[in-house]
């Protein structure tokens, strides 16, 4: 188990003061003016040595990231995104940073920025985290009154503004193009890549788009450094990682464990395991709602982390896991996904905007087993031409929990449809 | 509907003003959701008169106001209730009973299935993802989030707010946040401490990469030193092998 020196966000669980005086108690803003001196190049390298990965989903390298950004300051302005439109069905680590750690996200503003070239940060943050914006806002406000942001930050030079902007209730914002729409004052709608926003991002200048627990990881990196993140995990799955333990287990919980942490020793050590046992245990969703459900012989020895769930066809996400017991009807668990991903489409792309109701109405029907069995592979059929034929990941994340669901439950959606035809006519399915 | 005129001044106008003070000249349409939202907590909703006088003052072709008023869930197009009743039913909330919670909000509210209650006070909606999974059931209510539910808590603080009390938000089961039930497996020590003592590892990382860098750097001049001496003594070698055959000569 990682043990708690090697922890970053000490108070994830809101148990000490979250504002500034707490916050330099924990580290926070310890030698930032000497990290900032160590340039530009410096910290992005830190940061690549580290090997952290985006903290959103994707799991792109963050100093890379970083350094696609221009090397000048051109006439256009560069822009910091932070996207803290959390809203993964299952995800709810962001908003115990937002609450709970402010100043690591603020702090990480400022190195980020600085590393970039960006004098403006953006943190957008979804419209119902209410009081975890006024956590933030209180915590942007404390570092400018204190200089360690504003015109002179910490007293290295470099100007750094940082605003909160609130989101009104929209998860395709989560997607980085749709919410630099929505900044802008559109309509969430993703736009075409390329332009990537590194060229060509918020009110068309370059602009990096970072998840929260990426952005707040980066102080803390810099000070113990890349070395020390690097040694934790497994080689290209690096540091640390905040889980979220959710559905049928005996304690749900979020907590920061060592990436590769195996799925089953995460949840007996800080869930209390899953509820009646681990063998009353069904499947799990180990990284959000968009990644594909594992069954229980392979959450038995599977690792949290990127290529190992890459290896077993599914995904680390947001790792954010979702635990099913015996008692859940799968079909219905993954209908409800279904309904989600329905309601959410932003409606530009038609495979999308018609795929995801199609879908949802067909995983209706399967629920209840009023369907034939050929229905099953036409389905698969179509989540194939939902995926990649859209502008965003929506589509490919609609897909991917009923492909799931087929790869490893095809038996149960048969005998349903099999059940019911046994109970509507006797006779003819014998 | 009646449409009242609306006008946006006096300090919601400075409110509306401040916000659009965070985005650069000229972008001040980035400010539509922050001002739509001043205006409807001020309004309770964003009636056509309203989302027009955003649209003046943000400088917006009105539609493009409307676009956004109606892309966004949270912002409301008709009055509602005086408390605005949100159930999370995704997955996650799924598995831990939203079921029974919805059931138990609309029997405490007495709607059947969605929409205002009889006396205005709610307006019941059901809504995707709230992002509090590991405290679910959720139920989000006006600002705040009311998490770990069962059917009686959540019936609690809804007949709290009937009699105009404002109950306790957060985990109604007695737990911190999103620590596991019975106190948290992992940090449980003093945070200042665990900062000094991973402070104390980092440079001590740093002090044993610097005498590995500086033990490198004397391994290395070594070997060079090795390295020029062996030169020499083979130029030596050859010098002396090359002048052998001159003195036989």
């Amino acid at each position: 188990m990682l043990n708690d020196v090697d922890r970053i966000f000490t108070n994830l669980y809101g148990r000490h003061d979250p504002f500034l005086a707490g916050a330099r108690k924990r580290g926070d803003w310890d030698g930032t003016k000497d990290i900032l001196a160590r340039g530009q190049e410096a910290i992005i390298e830190e940061i690549k040595a580290a090997g952290l990965r985006g903290r959103g989903g994707a799991g792109f390298p963050a100093g890379v990231k970083w350094s696609f950004m221009p090397k000048q300051e051109g006439p256009r302005p560069h822009y910091l995104v932070v996207n803290a439109d959390e809203g993964e069905p299952g995800t709810c680590k962001d908003r115990d940073i937002l609450r709970h750690d402010p100043h690591k996200l603020v702090e990480g503003c400022l190195i980020a920025g600085f590393a970039m070239r960006a004098h403006v940060a953006y943190i957008y943050i979804r419209g119902e985290f209410f009081r975890e914006a006024e956590a933030l806002q209180r915590a942007i406000d404390e570092a400018y009154d204190a200089g360690l942001i504003g015109p002179d930050s910490c007293g290295s030079g470099w100007q750094m503004d940082v605003y909160l902007h609130r989101g009104a209730g929209a998860y395709i914002c989560g997607e980085e193009t749709a919410l630099l729409q929505s900044l802008e004052g559109k309509k969430g709608q993703p736009r075409l890549k390329p332009p990537f926003p590194a060229g060509v991002g918020l009110y068309g200048c370059p602009t990096t788009v970072n998840n929260v627990e990426t952005i707040a990881c980066a102080p803390t990196i810099l000070r113990r450094g890349g070395d020390w993140f690097a040694a934790l995990g497994r080689p290209n799955n690096s540091g640390t990682k905040i889980f979220c333990i959710s559905g049928h287990v005996n304690r749900p919980c979020n907590v920061e464990e060592e990436m590769g942490i195996p799925l089953r020793e995460l949840i007996e050590r800080h869930a209390g395991g899953v509820r009646g046992g681990w063998d009353n245990l069904l499947a799990i969703i180990p990284g959000g709602a968009s990644v594909p459900l594992l069954p229980k012989s392979i959450c038995d020895d599977v690792l949290m982390d990127f290529d190992s769930l890459k290896e077993v066809r599914s995904g680390l996400g947001t790792a954010a896991v979702m635990v099913m017991d015996k008692s859940t009807d799968v079909v219905r668990a993954i209908h409800r996904l279904s309904q989600f991903y329905k309601h959410e489409s932003c409606g530009q792309c038609t495979p999308c905007r018609e795929g995801t109701g199609w879908l949802m109405r067909v995983m209706e029907r399967l629920v209840s087993g009023e369907a034939e069995v050929e229905e099953i592979d036409l389905l698969e059929e179509v989540t194939r031409q939902i995926e990649g034929h859209t502008i965003c990941a929506l589509g490919d994340a609609a897909a991917w929990p009923i492909q799931g669901l087929i790869r490893h439950f095809r038996p149960e959606l048969e005998r349903r449809i099999l059940a019911r035809k046994r109970r509507i006519s006797p006779g003819a399915a014998a | 509907m009646s449409e009242a005129p609306f006008t946006l001044d006096g300090e919601l106008k400075a409110a509306a003003q401040a916000a659009m003070a965070k985005y650069p000249p000229g972008r001040q349409a980035s400010a539509v959701l922050p001002v739509l939202d001043l205006v409807q907590r001020h309004e309770g909703w964003l009636s056509r008169p309203a989302m027009d006088a955003v649209a003046e003052l943000l400088e917006m072709p009105p539609i493009r106001v409307y676009e956004v008023a109606t892309f966004y869930t949270m912002l409301r197009l008709k009055p509602e209730g005086k408390h605005s009743v949100r159930v999370c039913t995704s997955l996650s909330c799924w598995l831990r009973g939203s079921e029974e919670i919805l059931a138990a909000c609309r029997a405490a509210l007495g709607v059947e299935s969605f929409g205002t209650s009889a006396d205005g006070l709610f307006t019941l909606e059901q809504v995707e993802c709230s992002g509090a999974c590991v405290n679910a059931p959720v139920v989000e209510i006006d600002d705040d989030y009311y998490e770990d539910l069962t059917p009686e808590t959540i019936r609690g603080v809804l007949e709290a707010l009937k009699r105009g009390e404002r109950p306790q938000a957060g985990p109604q089961g007695g737990r911190q946040a999103s620590a596991p039930e019975g106190g948290p497996t992992t940090l449980t020590g003093d945070p200042a401490e665990l900062h000094a003592k991973a402070m104390a590892a980092a440079a001590e990382r740093a002090r044993a990469r610097a005498a590995k860098a500086a033990e490198e750097a004397k391994t290395a001049k070594a070997a060079e030193e090795a390295k020029t001496a062996k030169a020499a003594e083979e130029a030596k070698t050859a010098g002396d092998a090359k002048a052998a055959p001159g003195e036989k000569g």
